[in-house]
């Protein structure tokens, strides 16, 4: 049994989620800020869109970089989602094996897998600046294809072991029992596999997608002089001082997030209501076939 | 028997895994011992790197000033990883007793932050904290300071800078923690005469310490390598171990000195990583 939160507990949670909130409220606040002077971040004087106007002016520049940030958070999520999966699969569960050869490579596999999941543990800036002298040394150009590159690295382990962590938990016996009616392992895979494993294939990419967009660290490492992606665009913008624009730009960014973060809730809620909905269903037919 | 069949079906699956493998071996393992092998080398002209072979890196490194970096970083760090266990631990806790439904709404209100870019949310911080800012207006119309104080620039919005990030990644990870506990053992011990205190400290405590492990872990490691926070909220005098590693690639262009100093940074990335798995820690609980 649990007990229910005291009013001060509820007191704690309203507090630190505003403190959570106070930078964002404030660059929300002065992005509808009238004031155009120097002091646009400091004293509010009236509502007006015009650092939304500013924003959307192409001389500042901000269209670039944002299409730059979602070509590559495409590409890094579809290749992603190709070598995690298989990669799961692949990994999940695997035979013991009696012979030498079969031993080294179950060992070298997890020696791979351990490889595979390091770029969530070790600090961006290590993995920033080894890929940036990996290209130096393999002589490849700077620009969106290291990106791409890079981005992979640290998008895979999100999407495998999400998916790998659903992958252990379904019945085997679902799998065993398509092969033992006859299906190729190619048909189980496709049919049996690949489905079930979809929801979290699905759940690793969004979060995934989420990082590429959002990477600063590597991406400053790695990027050629013709590409800029959003955050290295903000960066060189927040360096120096506070843009008033960068208010707009934030505030808009923020909106999207609330919009995709409340849609998934809302979907996830439907779903839940249509299992339980099935699972009343399921049990009035039990009961009444009882009768 | 079943076993049997098991290892029959699942054998041709193996090779699938290779192109992750291959990728990750290239990219991650290569590219990390590339930056091993050039922090024992002298840099050339124009990036490159090349013979005398040696620990002189290593060597100068060892000198009052990148200790001190190391100090800052390390203290920084730690404090990171405490607040975030302050704070954190208790939010955690109190979301997971709440109902359901605002279960759903606090992890939304977590999460959203989380999802925005990280430079967004520090630069909030920039204008909050400002000379002329909100919080100083704030303060010195309700007569708590005369004049406004210098809080941008400083250690101690770099600190504020680096708990406000690193939060969420220590109340995740202690959330599925308390949410998967056995409530019924925490009922057991408080039936058995223990104290509120004494039953969260011998039995709620323990049974979420491995999320306690990963949020620790999680806060502490990233923390040592941010360099974009120092360097948008620090002041001239905040040189943290991240910021020195960039300015040696970016303005002195010197890459096998800054392998040397990423491989110290990734000695004390392995330790405690070594500490974790020690305590029992798996990789898993660090995605959510």
């Amino acid at each position: 049994m649990k007990k229910k939160n005291s009013p001060w507990a509820n007191v704690y949670l309203a507090l630190i989620l505003i403190l959570l909130y106070l930078p964002i409220l404030v660059v929300v606040l002065f992005s509808f800020n009238s004031n155009p002077g120097r002091t646009a971040n400091f004293q509010f004087e009236g509502f007006s869109l015009q650092w939304y106007e500013a924003l959307f002016n192409p001389a500042s520049g901000y269209g670039g970089p944002l299409m730059t940030s979602v070509t590559i958070a495409v590409w890094s999520v579809l290749l992603s989602a190709i070598l995690g999966t298989l990669g799961a699969i692949g990994l999940v569960r695997r035979p013991v094996k009696k012979s030498i050869l079969g031993r080294a490579g179950n060992a070298a596999l997890s020696l791979g897998e351990q490889v595979a999941v390091l770029p969530i543990m070790i600090p961006e800036l290590i993995l920033g600046i080894a890929l940036m002298a990996l290209f130096t040394l393999m002589k490849l150009p700077f620009g969106m294809i290291t990106l791409v590159l890079s981005h992979v690295v640290f998008c895979v382990p999100y999407i495998f072991i999400t998916v790998r962590g659903r992958l252990s938990s379904l019945d085997p016996g679902l799998e065993e029992a398509a092969r033992d009616l006859g299906a190729t392992p190619l048909k189980v895979l496709t049919t049996i596999t690949l489905p079930l494993a979809m929801p979290a294939v699905v759940s690793g990419c969004l979060l995934a997608f989420a990082m590429s967009m959002d990477d600063f660290v590597i991406s400053f490492f790695v990027n050629g002089p013709q590409t800029n992606t959003l955050p290295l665009k903000i960066y060189s913008s927040v360096k120096v001082g506070v843009p008033p624009h960068v208010n707009a730009l934030c505030t808009l960014m923020l909106a999207a997030v609330f919009m995709i973060v409340g849609l998934s809730q809302l979907w996830q809620a439907r779903t839940q209501k249509r299992l339980k909905r099935d699972e009343k269903q399921a049990a009035r037919a039990r009961a009444m076939s009882a009768n | 028997m079943a076993k049997a069949a098991l290892g029959r079906h699942q054998t041709s699956r193996q090779p699938m895994a290779l192109p992750m493998v291959l990728y990750a071996a290239l990219f991650v393992g290569l590219s990390l011992l590339y930056i091993i092998g050039l922090s024992l080398m002298t840099r050339g002209a124009d990036f490159t790197a090349g013979a005398p072979y040696g620990l002189h890196n290593y060597e100068r490194i060892v000198s009052p000033l990148y200790l001190r970096s190391l100090l800052q970083s390390l203290r920084l760090a730690f404090f990171t990883a405490l607040f975030c266990l302050a704070l954190g631990y208790p939010f955690a806790y109190f979301m997971a007793k709440a109902s359901s439904r605002a279960r759903t709404w606090l992890m939304m209100l977590l999460i959203v932050p989380f999802w925005t870019n990280a430079l967004i949310r520090i630069y909030g911080w920039k204008i909050l904290l400002s000379t002329t800012g909100p919080l100083n207006q704030m303060f010195l119309s309700l007569g708590l300071i005369e004049k406004p104080i210098r809080m941008l620039y400083t250690d101690f919005a770099v600190q504020v800078g680096m708990i406000y990030a690193m939060i969420p990644f220590m109340v995740l990870p202690v959330y599925s923690a308390v949410e998967r506990m056995d409530w019924a053992m925490v009922e057991a011990s408080r039936d058995l005469g223990a104290s509120p205190f004494r039953a969260f400290l011998t039995v709620t405590l323990p049974m979420t310490l491995p999320g306690v492990l990963a949020g620790l872990v999680l806060t502490f490691i990233p923390s040592i390598g941010l360099f974009f926070i120092s360097d948008l909220l620090g002041g001239s005098n905040t040189m943290l171990w991240g910021n020195m590693v960039h300015n040696e690639l970016l303005k002195s262009r010197d890459l096998p000195f800054a392998s040397a100093l990423s491989v110290v940074l990734l000695t004390l990335t392995g330790l405690v990583i070594l500490v974790y798995r020690r305590m029992g820690g798996k990789a898993d609980s660090m995605v959510f």
